[in-house]
């Protein structure tokens, strides 16, 4: 990093040792498992597809983080239950169809109408969120809509319960999407495969929409600075809006997407995703939109890749057990290097 | 700004983490024993049994005429493993409607939720040791659950009879709380039972086992793997754990398909065992594995959650063909009245049953009226329920023993045909 100049103080020198230290163990230990050579490749290649699935998930949801963090600068930590109040409303459209038996005679429809029903219900929750929670605190100290997020986060938790009672609820096969493709090497389930197009889709849909089009450009000068884009005309309630529902849309195509791979819903379920997309978000530089999404891959592959290559070379019983701390791991190792994500702001702009 | 703001995003992650993994440390507290219990005979002259409240070291339970006798419960009544303890909770609820005065006073419920969980199992035992008077309770359902519960409710001299808890540490002598006692199996027979019913039925050779981190899995697992291995000379290829909460599978089940074994054992809970039960049947290497599961997953919820993924899963767990006509002739149609239930929907209800009325034979044996005013002393209410010998009940002929296991352990294996549970071990 030319220009840069590293100060080499103690807590420096300390974190460089312990990311050094870090990396040099996850290193060894792949080394020692592929040696072994336990692991098939081809279960290799299972592993990160899935990992590609899980995080295409993760990124959809990191982006109603980063978009929302762009403009308001603060962390919506109830997003997870947006996610989550899309997916677990969505479930009584799925039952109520597939009792009608419409996914036997018109799946693909069926499918849509399950989506369409999880994108709207994430959109109102996270208008209504913004609109009752955030709104009223607009001016204050950046502190108190974080902690108003964690109850509202509490809040859509427990009236998700209520409703909808606190058992797990599955949802209905279905069975379109049963099957595997295999292209050359690569093999994986068409709902993988669906969970990554559709994903990715979704993605490209909203980069153009940010770069392309008034609203988005109008996004992008909120973000800049508020008070000269209120100036230029720009309604910035109506932007701020915008972001909360664009958020809550793609929230949902998530809900819809996670439930197809796992095909469970609980009251509960918002709160790890919603944690791990953040961590996506903050990996790849929270604010960042593309950051969000290539978070949300890495974090998902390291995921499901770390466990089995790094430690069970190492003969750690039960390695997988330990996902969730290879995940935040690599959390605290890009921000040893990276203080700002790997596509963040620089540090003093 | 945004430094600051990236730092405290962080530190809330770590909290978040924190208090999601953070397992119960402060389960050991002891409050001081200010029971209820001060024997007020004691002002109106004394007596020989006033003495006996003297001498008990956790003092009487004290009702007036007319006091309701409290029985508290802390089973699992929500969440993903709700049916578990709802389904104990209706089996003392028809033990209650069939006798419902115990020493002639009216039995009334504390009904209290275990959470399935450490934290839960704590705090339900903290809400039932605050209420005075309280005479025992049924409970936990969750052996993790049971494990603080039972520390909390013994250091307060209050009984603790569970219907469902498994766990082989709950019982064991070096780990027994007191007051603490099961009509529920012993994990060491079912995990035996399995590993029997997997050589010598199915005639498999090598296993793999899963756990959640539970007291109950990770001591059934642990069980089952060394009887595979001692009884058969069964391989065991891998003892995997997971977390509870966890969704996703695919690193477990491939780290364990590397090695194909000939079966899966995952004694685990309903949420997690439904989503390994379908991933397990989507990995590449696991095409040929049998799968099978325990009393956790032994429930109408698991088979909707899973679908058809259940279909030919191997389920261990209590042997509901009791012997006599009373259940089917009284217990059953009483089970449907309280529930609203066509058919239970677990399988410790009759263990729940048996509880509350063993727990009632000890409150009749121990207590004695003074003056209108019922006492029963707690430690003789515990000596006379660890004496019990001989207790036929709806799960069988009970007696307990010394470190609190009363069960007539029968177990039997089901394999899920066509969606539904169908009994196929011992013949």
């Amino acid at each position: 990093m030319p220009g840069r100049r590293i100060r080499l103080n103690f807590v420096n020198l300390f974190l460089w040792l312990l990311g050094g230290g870090l990396l040099a163990f996850a290193a060894y230990g792949s080394f020692l498992t592929l040696i072994e050579g336990r692991i098939q490749p081809n279960q290799w290649q299972n592993l990160i597809v899935a990992g590609v699935a899980l995080g295409s998930v993760y990124a959809l949801i990191a982006l109603g983080y980063t978009l929302v963090y762009g403009i308001l600068f603060m962390i919506n930590f109830a997003h997870g239950e947006v996610f989550m109040w899309g997916a677990f409303t969505a479930f009584f459209a799925a039952t109520a169809l597939n009792d009608a038996g419409m996914m036997a005679s018109n799946p693909v429809l069926a499918f849509f109408l399950v989506l369409a029903t999880s994108m709207l219900v994430s959109m109102v929750v996270a208008i209504m969120l913004e609109r009752i929670a955030y709104r009223p605190l607009r001016g204050a100290p950046r502190l108190v809509p974080l902690i108003t997020a964690i109850g509202a986060s509490l809040f859509l938790q427990y009236t998700a319960r209520g409703f909808y009672g606190s058992g797990v609820r599955a949802y209905p096969d279905y069975t379109i999407f049963d099957g595997t493709i295999s292209l050359g090497f690569l093999s994986l389930s068409v709902k993988q495969a669906v969970v990554i197009l559709a994903a990715v889709g979704l993605m490209v849909g909203l980069y153009l929409f940010i770069n392309r089009t008034r609203t988005g450009r109008a996004m992008r000068a909120v973000s800049e600075d508020k008070d000269v884009a209120a100036m230029m005309g720009i309604n910035v309630d109506r932007i701020i809006v915008t972001t909360f529902a664009i958020g809550g849309l793609l929230a949902g195509a998530a809900g819809i997407l996670y439930t197809l791979i796992f095909n469970q819903v609980l009251f509960f379920m918002g709160f790890l995703p919603g944690i791990k997309a953040f961590t996506a978000a903050v990996l790849g530089g929270i604010g960042n939109v593309i950051g969000a999404a290539l978070g949300g891959l890495i974090l998902g592959v390291v995921e499901q890749l770390g466990p089995n290559l790094f430690l069970s070379g190492y003969g750690v019983p039960s390695p997988n057990q330990l996902k969730d701390v290879i995940a935040f791991s690599v959390l605290v190792l890009v921000l040893i290097f990276r203080p700002s994500g790997l596509l963040g702001r620089k540090e003093n702009t | 700004m945004q430094k600051y703001m990236r730092w405290s995003g962080m530190l809330v992650v770590l909290m978040l983490v924190l208090a999601a993994c953070q397992s119960d440390g402060g389960g050991a507290s002891e409050e001081p024993s200010s029971d209820g219990g001060e024997p007020s005979a004691s002002a109106d002259g004394g007596s020989g049994s006033a003495a006996d409240c003297d001498a008990d070291e956790f003092g009487c339970i004290e009702l007036a005429e007319g006091d309701p006798l409290i029985i508290g419960t802390a089973l699992v009544i929500t969440g993903a493993n709700e049916s578990l303890g709802l389904d104990s909770q209706y089996g003392a609820q028809v033990a209650n409607s069939l006798r419902p005065e115990v020493a002639g006073h009216e039995v009334e419920f504390n009904f209290q939720d275990d959470g399935c969980s450490t934290e839960g199992g704590t705090a339900a035992a903290r809400a039932l040791v605050s209420e005075e008077n309280i005479a025992g309770v049924i409970g936990t359902s969750c052996s993790s659950a049971g494990i603080p519960a039972a520390e909390i409710l013994s250091a307060e001299g209050i009984l603790l009879v569970s219907p469902s808890n498994t766990a082989p540490s709950l019982t064991a002598p070096e780990t027994h709380e007191p007051f603490y006692a099961r009509t529920a199996h012993n994990d060491s027979i079912q995990g035996a039972a399995m590993a029997q019913f997997v050589c010598e039925v199915l005639g498999l050779g090598s296993a793999a086992t899963i756990d959640d981190g539970s007291a109950y899995a990770d001591q059934l697992a642990a069980v089952f793997a060394s009887e595979f291995q001692s009884q058969c000379d069964g391989e065991i290829t891998a003892e995997e754990a997971v977390t509870v909460g966890q969704t996703d599978f695919t690193g477990v089940l491939e780290n364990i398909a590397a090695d194909s074994p000939e079966f899966l054992y995952f004694p685990i809970f309903v949420a997690e065992g439904a989503l390994i039960t379908q991933q397990a049947r989507e990995t590449s290497g696991l095409e040929d594995t049998e799968l099978g599961g325990a009393d956790g997953i032994l429930t109408p919820d698991w088979l909707a959650a899973a679908g058809g993924a259940a279909d030919g899963v191997y389920l261990s767990g209590p042997d509901l063909a009791f012997s006599g006509d009373f259940y089917a002739d009284e217990f059953l149609p009483a089970y449907t009245d309280v529930s609203g239930e066509s058919e239970p929907i677990s399988v410790f209800h009759a263990h729940a049953f048996d509880a509350y009325n063993m727990l009632a034979d000890a409150i009749e044996e121990v207590a004695f009226t003074d003056g209108g005013t019922t006492y029963i002393p707690r430690t003789a209410l515990r000596d006379a329920f660890m004496a019990t010998s001989g207790f036929e009940g709806i799960t069988g002929t009970l007696t307990c023993d010394e470190n609190g296991d009363c069960a007539d352990a029968k177990i039997s294996v089901s394999e899920v045909v066509d969606g539904a549970f169908e009994r196929i071990w011992p013949e």
